[in-house]
């Protein structure tokens, strides 16, 4: 699934690195224990989490994550939205709760992914 | 007559948010060898639990990256508390960090278990009261 339309499927506002909304995404993670987000492989993946703190930008980078959606309209800091845009990584904010958001995606074919090392 | 490459980083355990920095620029700098990514990635997660653990339990310590012809060894070393019961500590989901850690995201059980299942060699030296020495290797595949 395009980045792209993630975001509209979401009503999604993106905050950073808009000029990688046509990337694919194969597989998301909806999480906000990052130590759980770090125990899979994800290919190409989406994190959607409720948890704002500099950590959850981290951890995507650590997973070669390109996406990071924020739920239930959280509002990433400066520092973060810096974070990510050096690692060119889609930072978007979303109205939806986590459950809605996965459920979304999920029914629109975006699978998760979970292939324990 | 090694040809070894080694990265030193000074973990500051005063400041959570900070934390992960040194895997940040890990990550960077095995990149610009232009090493396999699966591996970049291996090293790079199990040093920033690492890194995590560090900072929450120990107050900071120090993290030497070591890039050898067959593998990447990494050392994390602090002078903390210690870990009393090792055994205890690799079950997934056995935690003794605050709630504070918990409400980051992390704190969950996981950081050990993750460090194990991402190298292929993990080794813990850990006296109560003095500090606890890390040791992890990842090898590069056999062409």
């Amino acid at each position: 699934m395009r980045i792209r339309t993630m975001q509209e499927l979401l009503g999604a506002r993106v905050v950073c690195c808009e000029e990688n909304l046509d990337r694919q995404v194969y597989s998301a993670c909806g999480c906000d224990l990052m130590s759980d987000v770090l125990a899979y492989v994800k290919d190409q993946a989406v994190l959607l989490t409720g948890l704002v703190n500099p950590q959850v930008v981290r951890t995507a980078e650590m997973m070669d994550m390109i996406c990071i959606v924020f739920v239930r309209s959280k509002m990433p800091s400066p520092e973060m939205i810096e974070m990510a845009k050096e690692h060119g990584i889609v930072v978007m904010c979303t109205e939806k709760r986590l459950y809605e958001a996965c459920g979304i995606l999920y029914s629109n074919g975006l699978v998760g992914s979970a292939t324990k090392v | 007559m090694s040809d070894e490459l080694v990265f030193h980083f000074d973990i500051d355990g005063e400041d959570f948010t900070s934390a992960g920095q040194a895997s940040v620029q890990i990550k960077k700098n095995l990149r610009q060898l232009g090493l396999p990514s699966e591996i970049i990635r291996r090293v790079s997660i199990a040093m920033y639990e690492g890194e995590i653990n560090m900072v929450v339990h120990a107050r900071g310590g120090k993290a030497d990256v070591i890039v050898r012809e067959d593998c990447i060894e990494i050392r994390l070393a602090d002078s903390g508390p210690g870990i009393k019961n090792i055994e205890q500590a690799m079950q997934e989901g056995f935690s003794t960090a605050s709630d504070e850690v918990r409400s980051l995201g992390f704190g969950a059980g996981m950081g050990l278990p993750n460090m194990k299942r991402y190298t292929d060699e993990m080794h813990i030296d850990s006296t109560v009261g003095v500090g606890t020495t890390v040791t992890m290797k990842v090898y590069f595949p056999v062409e």
